[in-house]
């Protein structure tokens, strides 16, 4: 049978955000897929840029909705060590709380969103209302189910006392039996397991060459963990194994986030066990000494990384955001080559993508032979992008001096 | 091995009671540390702006209508209820409440003033 390119999208065919796939089948065999991004992009880093640091904290904050506690501190790591500031050790400890607690619902939502895309809706239905216990308690800590504004630069904004650390140790408990009833359901059902098992795989060779990050990477037996490759917060001082797994498959996946799940409760036991006394914040300055920093986290998709540059005003010169989903594309290409079509989907779903995350914008500048000279700055690509709307859609934007 | 691993849960699930709560008319108490709409005290307010500086949505504007005297406008559509002008706030003159029922039909209805 000859060989077809069909596009896919900008309507996502599992998630709920837009881009578009360009896949080319064999029958019912995919043989490649490329993809395009680009549906999503809401401008976050040039918006940073005319904010102070601590308006940036809340829109940087908004990246994802999902991660939000992961990127406002990855970029408030960075400004700290910028400035210069160390955190008091309370306060590393309640980041990595809050932390640990959106990567269980993170995972828990993960596992809803699997069951789903498999047609496993009691999973989704049970995961998702387990879900809502460590959503209470995040509301419970910072005031808000998402969102959280829990980090301020130097710190944290609010502490937590004697009655919350009773409320999440019981609420802990709870969470981890029924994340023991998911692992024996992972286990044991067999449709899950066979609908899974084989489907995406990604060897450990391909997924060290793509620079695959996170469960994504743990799941072909990859041992890839920014809390333990390069610790921050309280991650240095706490025990916990990476979970990996060497079944290299979407059900490889499954496994490494319930895995990780139970991680996750032992080390907020330890950080509530542990919790240091003491100031939660230091005063932070308004303007940031000039300099540049980079900052990594692991968040639930894996490794987030912030880069911030300072030029000593109140205002950042530039930042710049590489979310996990990113490096995993080149992943999920590789996952899909010799996979079912019908498996599309669930393979997608796997990496836990978050597509407005992902979303940035490079322009290269083309020589007239075609070959690529390299990134643009802010004034070429502002005179570039005026004339591209002059001659494309006929807009004329004023330029002021 | 067989399928149907979660049947057992699925069937005593019949006879709890749903995991929903019936909002609106069962509303479930906010946690303490909510961030909801704000409340302006004028009278402790002295015109500082640090508010308006640090809100990172312009969410807030404080207007003076008379000498030491100030108003707060509050745009609700456009604030992201993150606390931050509460907690720069010199004088405590601003408050997070716990009302969040805030959609409107009219956009008008979303500026409110405080004086
Ligand atoms: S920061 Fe407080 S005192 Fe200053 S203008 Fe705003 S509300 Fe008034
Ligand atoms: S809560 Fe946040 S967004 Fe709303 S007015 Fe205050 S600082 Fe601005």
């Amino acid at each position: 049978m000859a060989k077809v390119t069909i596009p896919i999208g900008p309507q996502h065919p599992s998630l709920k955000e837009p881009e578009s796939f360009s896949v080319t089948i064999d029958g019912e065999k995919i043989i490649s897929m490329t993809m395009k991004l680009g549906y999503n992009h809401r401008g976050i880093e040039k918006a940073c840029e005319e904010r102070t640091y601590l308006q940036d904290m809340y829109l940087i904050e908004r990246i994802c909705g999902i991660c939000s506690h992961t990127h406002s501190t990855c970029f408030i790591q960075a400004v700290e060590e910028i400035a210069g500031l160390e955190i008091p050790r309370r306060a590393a400890y309640i980041r990595s709380l809050v932390g640990e607690l959106e990567r269980i619902h993170s995972h828990l939502l993960w596992l809803g969103v699997a069951g789903h895309e498999i047609g496993f809706d009691t999973l989704l239905m049970y995961s998702w209302r387990d879900r809502e216990i460590v959503m209470d308690l995040l509301a419970m800590l910072t005031g808000n189910r998402v969102n959280y504004a829990i980090n301020t630069i130097g710190g944290i904004r609010r502490d937590i006392n004697a009655d919350n650390i009773r409320d999440i140790l019981k609420a802990v408990d709870t969470l981890e039996e029924r994340t023991k009833y998911y692992i024996q359901i992972a286990t044991q059902e067999v449709t899950l397991i066979q609908r899974l098992s084989g489907v995406g795989t990604l060897s450990f060779e391909d997924a060290k060459r793509l620079g695959a990050v996170g469960p994504t990477a743990r799941a072909s037996n990859l041992p890839r963990d920014t809390r333990k490759d390069d610790p921050y917060a309280a991650y240095g001082e706490l025990n916990f194994k990476v979970v990996t797994d060497t079944h290299n498959d979407v059900y490889g996946r499954t496994l490494v986030r319930v895995g990780e799940l139970m991680e996750s409760y032992a080390i907020i036991r330890q950080i509530l066990t542990n919790l240091p006394d003491g100031p939660i914040a230091v005063k932070a300055p308004r303007k940031i000494a000039p300099g540049e920093a980079t900052s990594r986290y692991e968040a639930p998709r894996g490794e987030d990384l912030h880069y911030v540059k300072s030029n000593g005003s109140d205002k950042p010169e530039r930042v710049k955001v590489r979310a996990p989903t990113l490096a995993n594309l080149q992943s999920v290409s590789k996952m899909l080559e010799n996979g079912y079509l019908a498996d599309f989907p669930i393979v997608i779903a796997a990496i836990d993508p978050c597509f407005s995350c992902t979303d940035r914008m490079i322009v290269g500048v083309h020589h007239p032979d075609g070959e690529l000279a390299g990134a643009m700055d802010w004034k070429a690509l502002r005179t570039y992008s005026i004339d591209w709307y002059k001659k494309n859609r006929g807009v004329n934007f004023k330029i002021k001096a | 091995m067989w399928p149907g691993a979660m049947l057992k849960e699925v069937l005593c699930s019949l006879f709890k009671k749903p995991a929903t709560h019936n909002y609106p008319f069962v509303k479930i108490a906010k946690p303490e540390a909510f961030r909801g709409k704000l409340n302006f005290f004028s009278d402790k307010c002295i015109g500082c702006k640090i508010c308006m500086r640090d809100c990172p949505s312009n969410a807030i504007i404080i207007h003076k209508i008379a000498d030491k005297q100030f108003e707060a406008e509050i745009r609700l559509d456009k604030c992201v209820y993150c606390a931050q002008c509460v907690e720069s706030c010199p004088k405590k003159a601003l408050e997070a409440t716990h009302d969040f029922e805030l959609a409107s039909l009219s956009q008008d209805s979303l500026r409110v003033i405080i004086k």
